[in-house]
Formats: C-alpha cells, structure tokens, sequence
C-alpha cells in the first residue's frame, strides 16, 4: 500500500485516497464482506451439486456442479459490487460521515470513479475467492479467459454504479434493504444461475432476455466452457450498454448534487 | 489590498417556501477572528453550509479567499476548514488513519504527515491517535473533528457550535487552541450559543435573525452602542414605580435589573425611587454584555 501511495501523482491523489478508504472499509471487516459471501456460494454449490449432479445436465460432457460454479462466481461478484458502493453510501449518509468527503474539493466523477473502482475490487475479490476454493472440489475449465475478465469487470462495473445509484437515493437502511430484496435479488435469480434459459418455457424464456444479469451470467460461462445460450457478444454489448446508462445517470445525480447537496 | 478571507454579496437561500436567508451581505478580512451568532433557525448554519458548498445559494456570491463557492468551487474548498455541529465519524478508521484520508482528499500525501501529527499533539489527542473514532468520548470526537477540518492546513477555519456540549475544562482548552491558530495567521469564523465566549474571543460579531444580519460590528462597538449599563437594585419588599417600568429588563424578589442606554438616566431613577419614598437596600452598576445587546436585537421584546 505505501509503494502505491508514493507512486500516486498530486492530481490522482484525492481520488486515490477515496478508492484506497473505500477498500480498507470492506478489508477491515472482510469476514462478513469477503468471506461469508464465499461462504455462502460454497453452501449453494455443496446443496445444488449433491441434489442435481447426475439429475441435470444443461451442456454436453459439462458435469452440473461445473456449470453452477461460474453461475455462483458471478452472482456473487454481482451481489458485493452492489453492496459495497450502495452500504457505503447509505451508512455515510445515515451517520452523517459524508459530510468528510462533501467537504472536499474532490469533482462529482473522482467520486464516483472511486467508489466504483472499489465496487470493482470487492466484486472481483469475492469472485476471485469463490473460484479458487471451488477449484478444489470440481474440474473447471477456462477456455477464453479474456471473456471471464471482461465479464468480470464491466459486471462488477455494472453493479458497482447501480450501488451508487442505489446509495445516493435511498434515505434509510429499510429503502436500501427493499432495493436489494426486491430488484438484486429476483434479478439474480432468474438470470440462470442456477439453469439454463433454454430449459425455460417459451414465455419466460422471453422474459429473461429483459434482464441485464442473464446476459452478464450467460457470457461470463461462456469464458470456462466455450458454450452459452447466446452469443458473447451480444451479451456484451447488452451488459456494457446498461452501464453506459447507469453510468450516465448516477454521473447526472452526483453532478446535480441529488440528496447529498441541497 | 488583499482579498478578503469571505466574502458574501446578497446571498438568499429558499427552501420551498421558507426564506432561509435574506439577502445576506458580510466582508470577513483575512486574520479576523469572527463570530455569527443568532437564535435557532436564524440561518447560520445555512450561511455556513453555502460557504461550504453543501448547500447552493438561490441567489447571490459567496467566495472564500477571493474563489466563488460554486463556480470555483475546488479552489474554494482547499482554503476552507469546516467543523460541522454533530459530532459526526467514520466507525472504520482510528484517529491518525482519518486525519491521512482527510489531507488526502485534498490531495496531500506523506509530506503532510507532520502536520497532522502536530494537530494530533495540539489537541491532545496522541494517546488517542490508534483509538478508533467509535471507541472516543464524546469530547474527543469533538476534537477529532477539529483536527479533521485542519488536516489540510486551511487559511480559514470556520466552526459550526464547536462548544457545544463541551465540559469546561475541554472548552478552554479549545479556545487556547483557536487563538493559538488566529495568532498563526488563520481566520477563524465561529457560531455560538456561549455570548461570553463571542465576547472574549472575537474581534467582530454579526447578529443574525429571522435570515438577516440585525447588527454587525466590532464587539467593543456593539457594547458600548448598543448595550450600555445596566442597575440592579434591591426594594426590599417595596415596587418599582411604574415610570420606571420600560427600563426593566428582570425583576423577583425585589430585586429589579433596569437597562440604562444612557449614564444620565442614573440620576432619573434615583430621583423617582425618591419620589415614590422607596428605600434602596441595595445597588450596583454593571456593564452590560453581548447577551444584552442580543437580547435587545434578536429577543422577543
């Protein structure tokens, strides 16, 4: 960290210290931000694997607990991108901490900048960890690993600024929790972690071609198994176009000031 | 001549349809040590939320070291210390690790160690300095956050209430310290419910009500103008004669506290006491304070 420090020139520097506080704050209590999310996803893949190994094959000679891992992987990159800015956001602004960085001479994109790069390295580090313990127990290929990083990044990008959005808007603990209960969550779910969409009848086949997670869980199993529903790059153009608006509207509410400067 | 250290033209704030402030207009020279004070809801903080750019004005300019809070906002800020009213913290970090981030937001790295290490022993907060912020009484979150608005080493300081709920013996040593800062050369623009402390402390006050400023001037001169002396007297179990009656400003017991604008006025109350045949038990003559002359501009009467 020091090394890095030194190497930061004085135009970077707000931004990086910003980035840098908003990964020690997820780091210093990484039990619940890192570990018990990996946790987790392991329990899911211990439960799913021993009930549908053997009952469930979506792909040819790709074993269930195979395909489940990258499902897993990504869901819970997702799920920690998003907490991280939106937590963040939501605790800054309920203890009235925010003020320290409103205070700032730092510019509406430094701030958003580092708390999307902090999504960012929260995301991929739970991903990273769910990978390399699930390596362990299941033979996992990787067949284009620069899929996997682009999915990886511009996914966790993806969640990161919609925590910023969801941070910013939210005013209490219990709009936050709704958020997360009833738009992360169903989306997640029925992205096709846990199936594939073609195992879907027709109308909800449809149906999860609205939602930007089965595009960014389709293309990030593409990366390990060389095979997905659709095309990766139709998936990543639906994912990085969903950025671009997302981020365009949180730039918009942090450069308007929206619930944080009246 | 130099710019000033604030300077804000017409400044309005709405919200809705409350005017928060009304045409403000205040000139704050660099080196001053100034107090704003004002009732509850007179719109100081919104005055200090504007200068600190979390609050935009509807209408007028507010600059800090010659910089526009909002068109210039960057250079604006990096001359600005602000120590916000609730004690806020960050609940992750300790002392020392907040005060880094704090300069670091501004961009400064490990040349303004030092520094912040210097504002850590001023206000006495080296034992504390690897404590984390949830961990400190309130009175070190006081100075915490103190020491967060200097992190930077900004030329103008302004505190929002820093006394608030502060015991004695903290508060005098936070004003050694504010003086100690105003004698380096910052300028120190304060809010306070403690007039005394105004008094002692500040060269210039301005009064504020109802989102205007009711009276601005040297603390000497709002004395002496508007204050005057004032006469406690003790009757016994005799009444104030009723001429006398506008001058009171307290009275139980039989004693009367009358407010005298004027030093003749002194010899019209004696002389209706001794019509009335009243016995004076008791006298005293004292000089009025801020209080008063708050009292008199921004009370109920």
């Amino acid at each position: 960290m020091i090394l890095i420090d030194n190497l930061v020139s004085q135009q970077w520097r707000g931004t990086y210290t910003l980035f840098k506080k908003e990964v020690l704050r997820f780091w210093r209590v990484a039990f619940q931000t890192v570990a018990s999310p990996v946790l987790t996803a392991l329990l899911y893949l211990l439960i799913f694997s021993h009930v549908l190994q053997g009952h469930v094959q979506v792909y040819k000679n790709v074993p269930y607990t195979a395909f489940l891992i990258p499902g897993l992987i990504m869901m819970s990159l997702l799920q920690n991108a998003f907490a991280n800015s939106s937590s963040s956001l939501i605790q800054s602004k309920v203890m009235g901490n925010i003020i320290f960085i409103l205070l700032t001479p730092l510019t509406y994109l430094q701030f958003f900048i580092a708390f999307l790069a902090a999504s960012i390295v929260r995301g991929i580090m739970v991903g990273l960890s769910i990978y390399l313990v699930a390596i362990w127990f299941v033979d996992l290929p990787i067949v284009h690993p620069l899929w996997i990083f682009a999915f990886a990044l511009l996914g966790s990008a993806l969640l990161g600024t919609f925590g910023i959005i969801a941070g910013i808007w939210a005013d209490k603990f219990d709009q936050m929790a709704a958020f997360q209960n009833f738009v992360i969550m169903p989306l997640t779910f029925l992205s096709g972690v846990f199936y594939s969409i073609h195992s879907l009848p027709p109308f909800w086949q449809t149906v999860s071609k609205f939602n930007p997670f089965f595009y960014m869980i389709d293309g990030f199993r593409y990366g390990f198994f060389g095979k997905g529903d659709i095309s990766p790059w139709i998936s990543i153009g639906v994912v990085a176009a969903f950025l671009l608006v997302l981020a365009w509207l949180a730039l918009k509410m942090l450069k308007s000031g929206y619930r944080l400067r009246g | 001549m130099t710019v000033p250290a604030i300077k804000i033209e017409q400044v309005h704030k709405r919200f809705g349809n409350l005017h928060a402030l009304n045409g403000i207009d205040l000139t704050i020279n660099q080196g001053e040590f100034f107090a704003l004070l004002g009732p509850n809801g007179a719109g100081k903080s919104t005055l200090i939320n504007i200068l600190a750019g979390l609050l935009k004005p509807t209408q007028g300019k507010v600059s800090v070291m010659g910089h526009d809070v909002v068109d210039d906002y960057q250079a604006a800020r990096m001359v600005l210390g602000v120590v916000p009213q609730e004690l806020v913290f960050d609940p992750f970090f300790n002392v020392r690790e907040m005060l880094r981030f704090q300069a670091g937001y501004f961009g400064r790295g490990r040349e303004n160690d030092a520094w912040v290490d210097e504002v850590i022993e001023n206000l006495g907060l080296t034992d504390k300095a690897h404590t984390n912020m949830r961990k400190l009484s309130g009175g070190m979150k006081r100075r915490a956050l103190i020491a967060q608005a200097l992190a930077h080493k900004p030329p103008v300081i302004v505190l929002d209430e820093p006394t608030a709920g502060v015991d004695v013996e903290l508060r005098q040593m936070l004003w050694g310290f504010i003086k100690q800062l105003n004698r380096d050369g910052h300028t120190i623009i304060l809010t306070t419910h403690y007039l005394e402390e105004a008094e002692t402390l500040c060269e210039r006050v301005a009064m504020m009500k109802q989102g205007e400023i009711v009276a601005l001037d040297t603390t000497a001169n709002l004395l002496e103008k508007l204050a005057g002396k004032n006469l406690r007297l003790k009757l016994g179990n005799a009444v104030l004669p009723t001429t006398l009656l506008p001058m009171l400003k307290s009275g139980e017991n039989g004693v009367y506290t009358l407010a005298l604008t004027e030093p003749n006025q002194l010899e019209y109350v004696l002389s209706e006491l001794r019509k009335a045949k009243i016995n004076i038990e008791d006298m005293q003559l004292f000089e009025a304070d801020l209080e008063d002359v708050f009292m008199s501009l921004v009370g109920s009467k």
